[in-house]
């Protein structure tokens, strides 16, 4: 897909986007994030990052999810797409949403994100995100949503592959990819146990979340938390005790995903599951 | 544009653009098929073995004419292949990759240097025996130095024989690392194996030796020469020496991933006994494997000897070069059939045409046996018993 047509479906979803959020009465937190931005108004926000008098050994980011609050309505899926012009498709992602649903009578619960094909018919377009209502006929007797994202691991794995450093851990602890020095390679996409890392063909490059880095050494939320409606995902910095991070760690027994894995993600969980994974 | 794969069950969005495709698949059979042809070539180099002499020469010019294309697939894999040279100029330490680019060059330069030692006296003669632009040609290649005297040649087999030494362990030390790109990745329970160099090396020896085979009986038939069945049967013996070895290591990996039975083994499971049965248990194992191990087996128990020899070693030559790529294919595309989730299997949709295509992964197979084919005319390696080499 070209730029500019990633812009024009940008525009378009843009819109719907806004009517949605009218309708809904959320603009005040969703406005100013998904606000049309026009060319002049983007460069003029590349020019402003990096962050003057931001200091990075200052802060030590991490992220929170409260899974027993997400209600599967996925505007943090639309609003990451948006703010950092994910490709458009069924098949790139900085952050989804996964669905589980144990049956009556089932061990194992079935699992379904809103990429999945019957999803995708549901809402009739790949960049609307929707979960369908497979299972209204069925006695359901647990379900949860469950939002992914990159870990930025504290020891993680794709850094450790990539095999010219363009992918790095910074010092407030964001796992970045240096676009301009990726090789494209893809070593880091087989390396990331949590499927977070994407490829983008156009550009030949690797990509990922990067917790709106250009966000968060501004002072804002990451776009994710900004829109999310229901508290669901909470961010900031550790440094900062009173941080909403840093109280989510504090008031609950938290867990990470697959720590066998030794990548030591620093997004920490509440309400998973056994078969979460 | 890149396909994207179809799946059953649950797996990552990101997971439908399988990252890596048929060319990573023909990586690491080329660079088997390098360390394969020199192991050959080191049986007569450097242990001597005079039975292989007559297939040497043509070994060492099939692993640098192979070596010559190891980086074509990867090169064309990455999404900027044109900023390869960072991976040498900046590379990162920590990546199993890194080292890969420093590897291949010294390789290949060892190669080049062995190559031109071997038949550096055969070029002086050429140069010699020949006018214009060929005896120009010639000398350019003996770099102006025409000494063939006793003790020049003696000097010559001392190199050679250092190249051969530090040869041996680089073949297979850069085989065996490519291995470890995949054994060290822990994301894929397919791949965490510890055996997995071994398993590479190994089928990288078998791989070799079987090409050498199929080339050997196929220039002697073009060539209209005898074959020499000392030499087939030297090589016969050493495929299925080295064949059963494989297959066992090949089954003690598979054995002990499902004896382990670790989180996501039942979908490992559902993977071979669904779409990777045939792939792998029928053609790989079966017809790959077993049945090349029982026919040399057959042939050495029953003393065959003549056409009927060299037709069962051709068969289990072509085999077995199935099998190391099917084993190849199964590692590489199998691993990421299987999904992270361990809920899911993906199924590789390989493109006809494009830059990572059925047609380019086999333009890229039968491009280094072009490169054979000019240097056999360039530097004939042929050896007829009473010539010394
Ligand atoms: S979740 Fe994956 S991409 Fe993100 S830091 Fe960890 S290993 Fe890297
Ligand atoms: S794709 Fe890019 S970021 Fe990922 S390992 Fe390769 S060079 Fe590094």
């Amino acid at each position: 897909m070209t730029k500019d047509k990633k812009k024009t479906e940008r525009r378009e979803f843009l819109c719907a986007t806004g009517k949605a959020l009218a309708g809904l009465g959320v603009a005040a937190t969703g406005g100013t994030l998904l606000a049309r931005e026009d060319d002049a108004a983007l460069a003029a926000k590349a020019a402003s990052f990096p962050t003057k008098d931001y200091d990075w050994t200052k802060h030590r980011w991490a992220y929170g999810i409260d899974a027993t609050k997400c209600i599967g309505c996925l505007r943090c899926v639309e609003a990451c797409k948006v703010e950092n012009d994910v490709v458009g498709d069924a098949n790139h992602f900085r952050t989804w949403v996964e669905r589980y649903v144990y049956l009556e009578g089932e061990d194992h619960a079935l699992v379904d994100s809103h990429a999945d094909p019957q999803n995708i018919a549901a809402s009739g377009s790949e960049s609307e995100y929707r979960f369908d209502n497979r299972y209204k006929d069925k006695k359901v007797s647990k379900a949860f949503f469950i939002p992914k994202l990159c870990n930025h691991c504290a020891h993680p794995a794709c850094v450790q592959v990539c095999p010219v450093g363009a992918t790095f851990r910074t010092e407030d602890g964001v796992v970045l990819i240096d676009h301009d020095y990726c090789i494209g390679c893809r070593y880091c996409v087989q390396a990331c146990p949590y499927g977070a890392r994407l490829f983008i063909e156009e550009e030949g490059v690797s990509d990922k979340c990067t917790w709106c880095y250009h966000r968060i050494t501004k002072g804002l939320m990451p776009a994710c938390v900004e829109v999310c409606p229901t508290g669901t995902r909470v961010f900031g910095d550790l440094n900062d005790a009173s941080s909403p991070v840093s109280e989510f760690i504090k008031n609950n027994q938290v867990q990470v995903l697959k720590p066998e894995s030794g990548n030591a993600p620093m997004c920490f969980y509440v309400g998973l599951d056994k078969d979460v994974s | 544009m890149t396909e994207v794969a179809s799946f059953t069950g649950y797996v990552y969005p990101n997971e439908t653009i399988i990252p890596w495709g048929v060319l990573i698949v023909i990586y690491p059979y080329l660079t088997g098929l390098v360390a394969g042809a020199f192991t050959v070539s080191s049986f007569y180099h450097v242990f001597g073995m005079q039975q292989f002499k007559p297939v040497a020469r043509l070994a060492l010019l099939t692993s640098l004419s192979v070596m010559l294309f190891v980086p074509a697939p990867l090169l064309l894999h990455l999404g900027h292949p044109e900023r390869s040279y960072l991976s040498m100029v900046t590379p990162h330490l920590t990546s199993a990759f890194a080292m890969f680019g420093f590897f291949a060059a010294f390789y290949t330069i060892l190669l080049v240097l062995e190559v031109w030692f071997v038949f550096r006296a055969d070029n002086v003669a050429r140069a010699q025996n020949s006018t214009g632009l060929a005896r120009s040609f010639y000398r350019a290649v003996t770099l102006w130095s025409d000494d063939v005297s006793p003790r020049a040649r003696v000097i010559d087999a001392k190199w050679l024989l250092i190249l051969a030494i530090v040869g041996i362990p680089s073949a297979h030390g850069l085989h065996g690392y490519i291995g470890f790109v995949y054994g060290s990745l822990k994301a894929r329970q397919w791949w965490e194996s510890d055996l997995m160099p071994v398993i590479f090396l190994f089928s990288a020896i078998v791989s070799g030796i079987a090409l050498l085979m199929v080339l050997y009986v196929v220039t002697s038939k073009l060539r209209r020469v005898r074959i020499d069945f000392a030499c087939l049967k030297g090589l016969t013996l050493a495929l299925w020496g080295f064949l059963m070895f494989t297959v066992i290591l090949e089954g003690l990996e598979f054995a002990n991933l499902v004896y382990k039975g670790k989180e996501g083994v039942d979908i490992i499971m559902e993977y071979v006994q669904g779409p990777l049965f045939w792939r792998y248990f029928v053609l790989q194992f079966g017809f790959g494997a077993l049945l090349p191990v029982a026919l040399m087996g057959l042939m050495v128990a029953l003393g065959t000897r003549g056409r009927l020899f060299v037709a069962g070693a051709m068969t289990s030559a072509f085999l077995v070069l199935m099998n190391v790529l099917l084993m190849r294919w199964n590692v590489v595309i199998g691993g990421q059939e299987i999904s992270k989730t361990g809920k899911g299997l993906l199924t590789y949709p390989m493109t006809l045409f494009g830059h990572e295509s059925f047609v380019s992964a086999s333009i890229l197979m039968i491009a280094p046996f072009l490169l054979l084919w000019l240097l056999v005319r360039l530097f004939p390696p042929w050896v007829d018993r009473s010539e010394s080499a």
